[in-house]
């Protein structure tokens, strides 16, 4: 019992960790291009990009927290079922609309808050039942 | 309107393939003994030499792909709402070919997830 309640808790701590890290990246990647402006599909334009885009700290910022999603979500599904991780990853667009009410005062049409209810209480449906339901390698190297 | 159906499906299968390869991959990996600096890059190395890790990679750019053609034919609010049955079609997967359990309330969860992020994504 104390097991599958360690269990439980890592796999969440592990699932918020990842939509953390994909939604800040996410965000961050969006507020560099911005900065950088609409990209001129030519040679120029395509080259001037790219020296804009290696030397934006902005950018580099949302590379590290979207290679901070990939390690925590191939952690959590070396443990966890990938039908329990895939819906939970999901909160995250839960989460953006949040975010978008309370920092950038977004108005959030009736049919976008149905969406975020279904998706909360899908997610809590999900996280009600076990995190693993199949067998798994223990440390290789332990 | 056949491109685009080709195109879905790509984005689709190819996301739910890919990730499907990498959690076996994981599986097979092993969990870290423990969430530290040097259990975490030893965990981080025996992935990358798992084959079913590099299986998924490939799927997935292939979805990546498939999802810039998409947006760049059709408008966000259809091809987000339309990529969100890959949740159904992952449980699918998870449950043939990683042979996981799917209870009804998980089943329930799954679809109301779908529906909520294709609502989401209507605005």
């Amino acid at each position: 019992m104390a097991t599958e309640g360690r269990l439980r808790v890592k796999t969440l701590v592990m699932v918020c960790a990842m939509v953390v890290c994909a939604n800040v990246g996410d965000l961050m990647l969006k507020r560099a291009m911005l900065q950088i402006g609409a990209v001129q599909l030519s040679e120029t334009g395509l080259a001037h990009a790219f020296r804009m885009t290696v030397s934006s700290g902005t950018l580099w910022v949302g590379i590290i927290f979207l290679c901070g999603f990939m390690l925590s979500y191939m952690t959590v599904l070396s443990w966890a079922d990938y039908s329990y991780v895939m819906p939970a990853g999901a909160f995250g667009y839960a989460l953006l609309t949040f975010f978008a009410v309370i920092f950038l005062h977004e108005a959030v049409s009736p049919r976008r808050w149905v969406g975020v209810v279904l998706i909360c209480v899908g997610v809590l449906l999900v996280g009600q039942t076990k995190p693993r339901t199949t067998a798994v390698a223990r440390e290789a190297l332990a | 309107m056949t491109h685009v159906a080709l195109f879905l499906s790509f984005l689709i299968f190819g996301s739910t393939g890919g990730e499907i390869a990498i959690t076996r991959g994981m599986k097979a990996t092993g969990e870290p003994g423990r969430l530290r600096p040097k259990e975490m890059l030893q965990f981080l190395g025996r992935a990358l030499c798992n084959g079913w890790f590099w299986a998924g990679v490939p799927l997935m750019a292939l979805s990546f792909y498939a999802l810039l053609l998409l947006l760049s034919w059709e408008p966000i609010s259809f091809v987000i709402p339309a990529s969100a049955l890959s949740y159904v079609v992952g449980t699918i997967g998870a449950k043939y070919i990683l042979g996981e359990q799917i209870s009804a309330a998980r089943w329930a969860g799954v679809v109301l997830v779908c529906a909520g992020v294709a609502l989401v994504a209507l605005g």
